[in-house]
């Protein structure tokens, strides 16, 4: 299957943008994939082993997260795993931003 | 300091959005080409902020939403350079919600103040580091050419 890299962690794929693995499902693309690529690994999971909470994976259209079996879920070889860290944001609810100079050079 | 190379379209397209969605904060993808002089965005594509909840102090970009565009622009030979929102009536500096929430090392988020529905001053911090534990914003220079 093909698993697309987001930009940050493209330095430690060698500057790829997708990587080939062979597995039978998600958990084992995963593992292929940092096994393959080892400095991943801390980038994609905690020190307990676990997908980091900001790390989104979608096989294909779907949320891992919501699928039945989850990491278990059987892939092929024609399936795209795509790794997605969240974007969120904003003012919150004591609307700090912090105050300073600068602007847009034209 | 680095810099964010963003077109005269672009850098517009940024602060209009931000324009129309207030008093809420606007969201989106910068799409561009890595180079030398750093990115040089060619795309702004807008987002939907699904914190309808409190659109007015927070923003979240849908993964799925996510997933989609990125997918768009590869098929274009694009890359996601960075992200933009809006700060309504508050400073074009991030916040520490913006900096708790921020995963994408080596990539740009650009803040657009709007004060009183009226784009203001535009910034763009590059999210710095190697890893979740050492990440830090250093604000970059923005070149509209």
């Amino acid at each position: 299957m093909t698993i697309l890299i987001p930009t940050p962690l493209r330095p430690y794929t060698g500057g790829k943008d997708a990587v080939e693995v062979a597995a039978a499902n998600v958990a084992e693309a995963l593992a292929a994939l940092t096994q393959a690529h080892s400095d991943l690994r801390k980038h994609l999971f905690t020190p307990e082993g676990k997908v980091r909470a900001f790390v989104n994976l979608y096989l294909n259209d779907e949320d891992v997260r919501y699928l039945p079996a989850q990491q278990a879920t059987a892939v092929t070889a024609a399936d795209t795993l795509s790794i997605i860290p969240s974007i969120a944001g904003g003012l919150c609810n004591n609307g700090t931003a912090l105050a300073g100079p600068s602007g847009a050079t034209r | 300091m680095s810099t964010l190379n963003l077109t005269p379209t672009v850098y517009e397209a940024i602060r209009s959005h931000g324009e129309e969605t207030y008093p809420h904060e606007c969201c989106g993808v910068l799409l561009g080409r890595p180079g030398a002089g750093g990115w040089a965005v060619e795309t702004a594509v807008r987002a939907g902020n699904t914190r309808t909840d409190s659109a007015h102090n927070r923003y979240h970009i849908d993964p799925r939403e996510l997933v989609k565009i990125e997918r768009e622009a590869r098929g274009q030979g694009l890359g996601i350079a960075g992200f933009y929102h809006s700060h309504p009536d508050h400073p074009a500096q991030w916040s520490p919600t913006d900096f708790a929430e921020a995963h994408w090392i080596g990539c740009s988020y650009v803040i657009t103040e709007v004060a009183q529905g009226k784009a203001a001053v535009t910034n763009s911090f590059l999210l710095a580091g190697a890893t979740e534990e050492d990440k830090r914003f250093q604000q970059e220079t923005i070149l509209v050419a």
